[in-house]
């Protein structure tokens, strides 16, 4: 089963490196840019079988390890 | 003072930190790796070193904070006994939850390698009876991710209960934004955990412990450290 896990950053926290990027695209010529927020995708392969066991372990390792949720929200969606 | 020093995949700072606890306490800590699972039996203090620890995958300490010795780590603090996180240490122990907040990229995002001024903000702890309230030290930093941060509710609360231990300042011990080198909150460089046992800090005052590099002003720390342990036997 595959999926994904969606980690971004909440709002109000600083993000320099999305501000960075947000900079480099206007200097680019890539107009109508109003803001960019720099987040990480987790492509994940899982072993169980039914969504809600696979949903239950997304959470889990999101919760344990892949988000910081003092700075971070994420998003858990089992794909196939 | 009997110290340890947890040294993860990636630490850099060990020999540093080892190096000014023998100076200034007279006796060699031990070294202990991260897939060890127990402190030698006495340990009075246990330092998480700077360093760049599994390679700051994920997020700096995110994956440090998981491993196997942080469970004796966590042992010893719940006990009461002293844990000192040293830059990469401090972010260990904030996602390791045995201190609030998170460091974040530095708001000027480059890697800043220099000497700063740290306020001493109290000096009725065990880390800094070495030093007064109010004295300006000079210690190094090197990080590109020492930006303080937590929800405007923890900061009042860390400022409300005197944990906020160091402060990025001026020369002359005042508070000027462009001496906040980092962007952290409230120019925060060092907490301290609810029971004042457990310390983060971003900068390096383990290397600022002989003249021979300039300055001793980091001294203080590991002295008042070695005179708390002198006091309480």
């Amino acid at each position: 089963m595959k999926a994904r896990v969606t980690v971004t950053l909440k709002t109000g926290v600083l993000d320099p490196q999305g501000k960075a990027i947000e900079g480099a695209l206007a200097e680019l010529g890539v107009t109508g840019v109003a803001s960019v927020r720099q987040g990480k995708v987790f492509d994940i392969e899982l072993d169980a079988a039914d969504v809600g066991r696979a949903q239950e372990t997304l959470e889990e390792a999101a919760e344990k390890l892949l988000a910081n949720t003092i700075i971070e929200n994420y998003r858990v969606e089992v794909l196939e | 003072m009997k110290s340890a020093v947890i040294v993860f995949p990636g630490s850099n700072r060990e020999r540093d930190v080892a190096r000014a606890l023998e100076l200034v306490s007279g006796r060699e800590p031990a070294l202990l790796w991260h897939a060890d699972t127990g402190l030698p039996a006495g340990t009075d203090l246990v330092v998480l070193p700077g360093g760049f620890s599994y390679g700051d995958y994920l997020r700096c300490g995110a994956i440090a904070a998981q491993a196997p010795i942080m469970e004796a780590v966590r042992n010893h603090a719940g006990r009461g006994g002293l844990v000192v996180g040293i830059c990469n240490g401090f972010q260990i122990l904030c996602e390791a939850g045995l201190l609030p907040g998170v460091l974040l990229r530095n708001s000027g995002l480059r890697f800043i390698c220099r000497d700063v001024h740290l306020r001493i903000e109290r000096s009725d702890t065990p880390f800094t009876r070495g030093y007064n309230a109010g004295q300006v030290i000079r210690v190094p930093v090197a990080h590109g991710e020492g930006n303080y941060f937590a929800h405007p509710a923890t900061i009042s609360r860390l400022e409300s209960e005197g944990r906020v231990l160091f402060r990025y300042t001026a020369p002359d011990g005042s508070l000027d934004p462009r001496h906040n080198v980092n962007g952290a909150s409230n120019a925060i460089a060092g907490v301290l955990s609810e029971k004042l046992n457990v310390l983060g800090l971003m900068p390096h005052p383990e290397n600022h412990v002989d003249p021979a590099v300039g300055s001793t002003d980091g001294r203080g720390l590991f002295a008042g450290l070695v005179a708390h342990f002198a006091a309480a036997a």
